[in-house]
């Protein structure tokens, strides 16, 4: 539950179709970083390539002991503070099968990191939104979302194939 | 029954404020004599040549489990007290969370029968509530006569604010101490390790400290309210040790015992997902390992116990999340203390065997033992403190192995240990 290494490679491998480099970047993941293994695999590779990494969540889904995971992880409580300005906006979903006792207000969730496109206006023009999958449509982000131009989350679906492939033929030893 | 002549050793009997070049007659069981080496006049039919060697009152363990009876396949009550003796423990503690629960007189008595084959003092520790299960308490009057030395319900805390005062109670009246494992389950969720930046980074869930300390402050408040003896159980966090200080400033009849895992390492040993470092409660920051060094230093900490605690492979071999808490400890209990405190110049070895034998016996009353004055148990821990040596686990002499120890280097051996006059273990 603490390292999805193969997915953080083909984030940044997306990411890098789209920008020249993560150097500079503002990188914001929204949601539940405490369940997820992507959050903690991008900040490791995100932040050694130059990108600011901002985390965004509740309390309960995002404990303050995130910001040591990597160099430079800043924690943003508000999301409209967290997206502003961003070039990639990552959103995680909430993991239920593994909540155990935390108590989650979906309504109250909903409502303050929901990324609708009123939202997505606060991140620059360019930017890109992300989501590791599978994704609970109307959750974290509206139809509207995950369906516009800089909606890049069947590209990374893709990509996982290239990268994935790409890995494997490295570690068999396979020449560029 | 023999004679054996300890000689020319030094011996440090910290009960006695004695520390110095003897010989000691050991006869028929108990202390016959102290003599300034050479002067004795007994006769002896074995005599030990103890040059260089340090001479103590038998240790003892205020935590073990021996998982006998109904655990066999993890310890059993002759190996248990096999590897106590390997260790310089003269007399182990055994905590009642075995299968059946010792929560009777029965058990108890089950327990100190010859036939199950202990080669050291057994003294049960008696459950503290009917089943460990909290809600009932269990007869202490009876379970003190039928031998028990304290009450606890360790592993299971007891929750109930007016159960444990009314344990304390009970226990002032026959004189026993409550020996408390603080966690408040409720807060503790009982997750694999302590809470904090270690645990986000390796994706497990946390006990946060607070589960320990904030049950230890309540203990102390009921302790100050009913007068009872409470022996705070590996206490792991610097701020419970605060407590504790405040508690003893305030009057109240308070110990605290660390065990050696806590004082060796950190939650970073948690790192690699290694079991044999997941134990209850979890080991702790950078910062709690100093207070407890410190705690040991200062005298906050009255006694170093195990909290020996065999497990099976199959118990351990799992997820980090499912794996068995608790790690095994007899056998390096005294080179874990000499290694860490005494070789590193913190404490003096009159502290070390205070540590180990006089402050435990006085914890749990054991009349006797904890001292080697004239006519005291002859219960005696042998060691070489300045010896060089590597634990071996695959030569443990317990039924489990779960433990971080193999391969790793100790300063101070234990060369034999006597129990009532008859040599058990020996590398003389």
């Amino acid at each position: 539950m603490h390292a999805h290494p193969s997915q953080a490679l083909l984030d940044a491998f997306t990411i890098l179709n789209h920008k020249k480099s993560l150097k500079g970047l503002k990188i914001v993941t929204i949601g539940d970083i405490f369940h997820s293994r992507v959050a903690r695999s991008d900040a490791h590779l995100f932040s050694k390539l130059g990108a600011r990494v901002v985390f965004c969540g509740p309390d309960v889904l995002l404990p303050n002991s995130a910001r040591e995971l990597a160099p430079g992880v800043e924690i943003v409580r508000d999301m409209d503070e967290a997206i502003r300005g961003a070039d990639v906006v990552m959103m995680l979903r909430v993991q239920q099968e593994r909540l155990s006792g935390m108590q989650i207000n979906v309504d109250e969730y909903i409502r303050r990191y929901q990324l609708t496109s009123a939202k997505l206006k606060l991140a620059k023009r360019d930017a890109i939104v992300m989501h590791p999958g599978p994704m609970i449509r109307g959750m974290e982000m509206t139809d509207e979302v995950a369906d516009c131009k800089q909606s890049v989350v069947l590209e990374q679906v893709l990509n996982g194939v290239k990268v994935r492939m790409a890995i494997l033929a490295t570690l068999l030893g396979g020449k560029r | 029954m023999s004679t054996v002549l300890l000689k020319g050793g030094h011996l440090i009997d910290p009960a006695r404020g004695f520390n110095a070049l003897a010989d000691v007659v050991l006869r028929d069981g108990r202390v016959e004599e102290i003599a300034e080496p050479g002067k004795s006049k007994s006769t002896a039919d074995e005599t030990l040549n103890l040059k260089g060697l340090t001479v103590a009152p038998g240790f003892i363990d205020l935590h073990v489990h021996l998982r006998e009876p109904g655990q066999t396949h993890k310890e059993s009550i002759a190996t248990g007290t096999a590897a106590a003796a390997a260790g310089g423990f003269t007399s182990v503690c055994a905590m009642p969370n075995t299968r059946p629960i010792n929560d009777s007189p029965a058990v108890t008595r089950w327990i100190q029968d010859e036939e199950r084959g202990a080669v050291v003092n057994v003294f049960p520790i008696a459950a503290a509530t009917l089943g460990s299960l909290g809600e009932k308490l269990s007869d202490y009057r009876r379970l003190k006569e039928a031998g028990a030395v304290a009450l606890s319900d360790d592993g299971k805390p007891i929750l109930d604010d007016h159960i444990m005062r009314e344990a304390l109670a009970l226990a002032a009246k026959v004189g026993l101490p409550v020996i408390q494992h603080a966690e408040d389950t409720k807060i503790s969720g009982g997750n694999p390790m302590n809470e904090g930046v270690t645990s986000f980074k390796l994706g497990l869930r946390g006990q946060p400290s607070a589960s320990e300390w904030q049950m230890v402050e309540r203990d102390i408040r009921l302790a100050s309210q009913e007068g009872g003896r409470l022996h705070v159980a590996h206490v792991s966090s610097a701020k419970s040790l605060d407590i504790v200080r405040f508690g003893r400033a305030s009057q109240v009849k308070v110990t605290a015992e660390v065990t050696p895992h806590h004082f060796l390492f950190t939650e970073e040993s948690c790192s690699t997902y290694d079991t044999r470092y997941k134990m209850s409660p979890p080991l702790r920051s950078a910062a709690d390992r100093e207070a407890i060094l410190a705690a040991l230093i200062d005298g906050t900490v009255d006694a170093i116990a195990t909290d020996h605690a065999p497990h099976a492979l199959f118990e351990k071999e799992v997820e980090f999340d499912k794996a068995a808490f608790g790690i095994t400890g007899l056998e390096i209990a005294l080179a874990a203390t000499i290694t860490e405190l005494q070789h590193t110049g913190k404490i003096s070895l009159t502290r070390v065997v205070e540590l180990l034998s006089t402050n435990p016996a006085r914890i749990v009353g054991l009349k006797g033992r904890g001292t080697l004055a004239e006519g005291s148990v002859a219960d005696v821990t042998i060691f070489d403190p300045k010896k060089r040596w590597t634990y071996d686990v695959e030569k443990t002499r317990s039924r489990s192995r779960n433990c971080p120890y193999g391969g790793m280097q100790f300063y101070g051996k234990v060369r034999a240990t006597i129990v009532a006059g008859k040599v058990i273990f020996s590398e003389l």
